[in-house]
């Protein structure tokens, strides 16, 4: 099955998220598409998949050329995807999830499960899948879930599967075992699409690359080149890929939480006893795979999250006092997602810039704004951190992913700060931003604040911290120094202590 | 109210990669059930044990005309007051060991004692009463007939929320199914055409609903609550000027006449409960069971509950999500539209003014004590039509409490059933979000 793409185009109103871009994929390869968050890579898989119609352009399978109606139509085609954000209902068993839409019946419309689980098991056995068709998909690992992903385009038939992102909420172990079978559907005759900006990864999986900038193809490459070389094409010029930062100034621990455990309604403890402490001028980095308690680790110590246990800053105890005591008390914190909880989208720059501290002056009394100082305060803000905006009385959602960031953490990063935390400081940030604001926190440990950085992205991680701890199941597996290697963290990320277990702990099929 | 407590679980130190590790769970204890319990016992002390008036309570089972007889059952009011008191401390007791043990009160033990407690209270009420006997089958029966259109309102509340559309119109449809009914009843004199009629106006209700909260991405609750004032409105105008001019001609719906079924309808109790019904009677089982099977062992049914869940996931699988959602209202509609209908077509005489009295809501309840199963709705729904019957029954009786205060009770029973003993249900992920293609 040969498929392609000839000058797509899409167009949002005025935004071209896709410019002409001609792309072909074979049987039997796979076919890399690189490109920073917002070039356009999942736009053009979803106008592939009949979740968009094309502004101008065509598809083409086998040389016929085709038009997608909607997903139904695509799968037809013989085209399978693996969503970002898996498309799988939580409540909803494995086999019921994989029959969904292609369901096999009896008389009178009854659901015939049986056969849609032997071909789950047929499936899962060739591939070492290792996936049970009565489990609940809610109760699931992500890993597995993925797996249940890929079944349900196999089941279908798919001589096509596009991956988007795959790796993104994955382990590096489970990141390698995704990679082997990815080798496995190629070497079976599937034609694969890797949509991802991990380089590493790319290079290891890939027959050919096509680099995405800002909408268009800006490149191709053999997974022969060289890292460097694909990131410069990626950004657009040359990027420095390991920056070497200063060895810290360590002062006093000022920072330490104690014991703490947080728990959900339902009892599971999400935070399991949890103990470590941050010296001044010192950047405590966490590592582990989303949803490993990382969340509600830095709720609780925000005040956001009910916890016991103790967390002490400046020998002051911070458990039990309010989010607002808490800032006051000296913490700045990023949130995670900044849409939701870092800014108020449709609030001006200005206004947002002032969120932590509105109700005291210059910004307020606590009675009433002083909009006048609140522009100044936001003027100058935008200038140092160098905020790409046509003013700070625009509402903050119209802003860029990367200066939407900066606004959050030039507000976050006030003077006389006791503590810095942030989550996933550069999530969905374009890379000259994420050099910008690593840049920022490491000069703001260097002043002297304890910093803690919540962080998915290995490669971040290593960047920024001084010591790594991992968490897993909502426990801390291990503290362990800034220049740990990346096989060792992996493991410590899959609830393996390489310190702990005398095992052989070579993971297998490293990768490059 | 909850408290928590480690269990020591296991050894829990060696967490393999591959299959999904047992995350640690603590025991979360819900203490409000047994609390509920003790206080609904102190109740019964003070009320049914000490308080007890009259001589004994006298429940009839059967009817002189019954073929087979069962005995009256003769209950002394305070032998009966103290046992069941006894009883209900006994549970509390053991309902406080069990959340100490395991976090919850296992769901029997709350049935358990619900029942002792409706039988403690009936028969301080009935011993205390002018009349000291009630027919016990009577009482049930009623309550079954109370149920239907609660019943169909639910099965309509759970339709629409299993495809993820919010619908809070169940009252707006039922009176909109129930004047409907009895226009097109009396101007036809056909009840067929009644029937008919009421089905096309709960769907038209549910049209609307289905327009501005898929199409035009209202808020649903807020749509839902609209059309229910609309039709209030309407249904009222209408009444006072049109029906009340020529009541003969508009508002004298012909009824749907009882069909029993022979030899069933003559076993004691559940005979003339079950076997002697009109024909809604009957369809409104075949819907329950229709909408169960349906919905769990059916394809139609999996992309149903699909919809509601993760409409952008059943999308991607080629569903298509909106027409799933329309169909699905408007099909809830039409139930609800015969629930309506059967007010005028068998249960009043002639229309009146807001006749359905709230009871969409109380089907609203009932879909969420079902915990959105039809089945769970409608034995929720019977519940609920008990509690109105008793009222009506102890009214007749002449009971020591103010009517007022029996008003109260179906109502009385709703707030405690949703709010103490069904604790957090959860419902459709995506039931009251609209679904918005990028």
């Amino acid at each position: 099955m040969k498929l392609e793409l000839r000058g797509i185009t899409k167009k949002f109103g005025a935004f071209t998220a896709n410019d002409s871009i001609d792309l072909t994929v074979e049987s039997g390869q796979v076919h890399s598409l690189l490109g920073e968050n917002g070039a356009g890579k999942s736009t053009l898989m979803n106008v592939l998949f009949g979740l968009y119609e094309p502004t101008a352009g065509e598809i083409r399978v086998d040389g016929t050329p085709v038009r997608f109606g909607g997903p139904g139509e695509a799968m037809a085609a013989g085209i399978g995807m693996v969503h970002q954000h898996f498309m799988l209902i939580p409540v909803f068993t494995v086999a019921e999830n994989v029959a969904l839409g292609d369901e096999h019946t009896r008389a009178g419309g009854i659901l015939d499960l049986e056969t849609t689980r032997r071909r789950i098991r047929e499936i899962s056995d060739r591939f070492g899948f290792h996936v049970d068709p009565d489990a609940l998909v809610e109760d699931l690992p992500v890993g597995v879930q993925q797996r249940v992903e890929i079944i349900k385009a196999l089941v279908r038939d798919a001589r096509v599967l596009i991956l988007d992102e795959p790796t993104a909420v994955l382990t590096p172990q489970e990141t390698d075992e995704l990679l082997d079978i990815i080798r496995q559907l190629r070497d079976s005759g599937t034609a694969i699409v890797f949509i991802s900006h991990k380089l590493r990864e790319v290079k290891a999986i890939s027959t050919q690359i096509t680099v995405l900038r800002r909408g268009r193809v800006v490149g191709t490459a053999d997974p022969g080149a060289d890292q460097s070389e694909l990131a410069a094409l990626m950004v657009g010029r040359d990027v420095v890929l390991n920056r070497a930062k200063s060895a810290p100034t360590l002062g006093e621990e000022t920072f330490t939480v104690s014991n703490l455990t947080v728990l959900s309604p339902d009892g599971v403890r999400l935070v399991d006893d949890v103990s470590f402490g941050i010296r001044q001028g010192e950047v405590l980095a966490v590592a582990g795979v989303q949803g490993n308690g990382q969340t509600e680790l830095t709720e609780a110590i925000m005040g956001l999250h009910k916890a016991q246990g103790s967390i002490r800053l400046d020998g002051e105890e911070l458990l039990g006092r309010t989010t607002r005591q808490v800032i006051r008390a000296g913490v700045g914190y990023v949130p995670e997602d900044r849409s939701t909880d870092g800014l108020v989208g449709p609030f001006t720059v200005a206004e947002n810039l002032v969120l932590n501290r509105y109700d005291r002056p210059p910004a307020g009394n606590g009675l009433q704004l002083d909009p006048k100082a609140i522009r100044r305060l936001a003027q100058k803000r935008v200038q140092e951190f160098d905020i790409r905006t046509q003013g700070v009385d625009l509402p903050v959602g119209t802003l860029s992913g990367g200066n939407q960031q900066k606004v959050v953490m030039a507000r976050e990063l006030v003077d006389d700060l006791k503590l810095f935390i942030a989550s996933q400081p550069t999530r969905g940030v374009d890379v000259g931003s994420i050099e910008f604001l690593h840049e920022r926190i490491i000069r703001e440990r260097d002043s002297g604040t304890p910093v803690m950085i919540v962080s998915t992205e290995l490669d971040e991680v290593l960047d920024l911290a001084d010591r790594i701890a991992v968490m897993y199941h909502g426990r801390i597996i291990g503290i362990v120094p800034g220049n740990t290697s990346r096989d060792d963290l992996g493991l410590m990320m899959a609830g393996i202590d390489p310190a702990a277990s005398p095992q052989d702990t070579t993971p297998k099929g490293a990768t490059a | 109210m909850s408290t928590t407590v480690t269990v020591p679980s296991g050894s829990g130190a060696s967490p393999a990669a591959g299959p999904a590790p047992q995350p640690q769970r603590e025991i979360v204890r819900h203490w409000a059930t047994p609390i509920t319990f003790a206080v609904l016992t102190v109740i019964s002390l003070l009320v049914f044990a000490l308080g007890a008036s009259g001589e004994s309570a006298t429940f009839r089972i059967s009817t002189e005309a019954d073929a087979v007889q069962i005995p009256d059952i003769v209950a002394p009011t305070v032998p009966v007051g103290w046992i069941i008191t006894l009883l209900l401390a006994a549970l509390t007791v053991w309902g406080l060991l069990s959340v100490r043990r395991r976090g919850t009160v296992p769901g029997w033990g709350s049935a358990a004692f619900a029942v002792l407690f409706v039988a403690g209270f009936l028969v301080w009420v009935v011993g205390a009463a002018d009349t000291t006997t009630v027919f016990l089958t009577g009482l049930i029966a009623g309550a079954f007939v109370l149920a239907v259109p609660l019943i169909f309102g639910s099965m309509a509340g759970v339709l629409s929320e299993r495809a993820g559309v919010v619908n809070i119109a169940i009252e707006g449809q039922l009176l909109a199914g129930a004047f409907t009914a009895a226009v097109t009843g009396s101007v036809t004199g056909s009840v067929w055409a009644g029937l008919l009629a009421a089905v096309v106006a709960g769907a038209l209700v549910s049209a609307l609903l289905a327009v501005f909260s898929i199409r035009y991405l209202v808020n649903q609750v807020i749509v839902g609550v609209v059309l229910n004032v609309l039709v209030a409105g309407l249904t009222s105008f209408l009444f006072s000027t049109l029906l009340s001019s020529d009541s003969a001609r508009f508002n004298s719906p012909p009824h749907f006449e009882s069909i029993r079924i022979p030899v069933l309808a003559d076993i004691p109790v559940i005979g003339p409960i079950l076997f002697d019904q009109t024909v809604l009677g009957y369809g409104m089982y075949l819907i329950v069971a229709a909408l169960y099977v349906g919905l769990f062992r059916t394809r139609w049914g999996l992309r149903v509950r699909a919809v509601g869940e993760h409409p952008k996931a059943a999308d991607t699988v080629g569903i298509n999500v909106l027409r799933t959602r329309y169909v699905n209202v408007l099909l809830a509609g039409a139930i609800a539209g015969m629930g309506g209908a059967f007010f005028t077509l068998v249960n009043s005489s002639s229309f009146s003014k807001e006749m359905t009295a709230g009871q969409g809501f109380i089907a609203l309840a009932a879909v969420i004590f079902g915990r959105w199963n039809p089945i769970g709705a409608f034995f929720a729904a019977l519940l609920f039509g008990f509690a109105t019957n008793m009222q009506y029954v102890l009214a007749i009786l002449g009971t020591p409490v103010p009517s007022q205060f029996m008003a109260m009770l179906p109502y009385l029973v709703t707030i405690l059933v949703v709010a103490g003993l069904v604790g957090r249900s959860r419902g459709p992920a995506a039931a009251g979000t609209p679904y918005v293609k990028e």
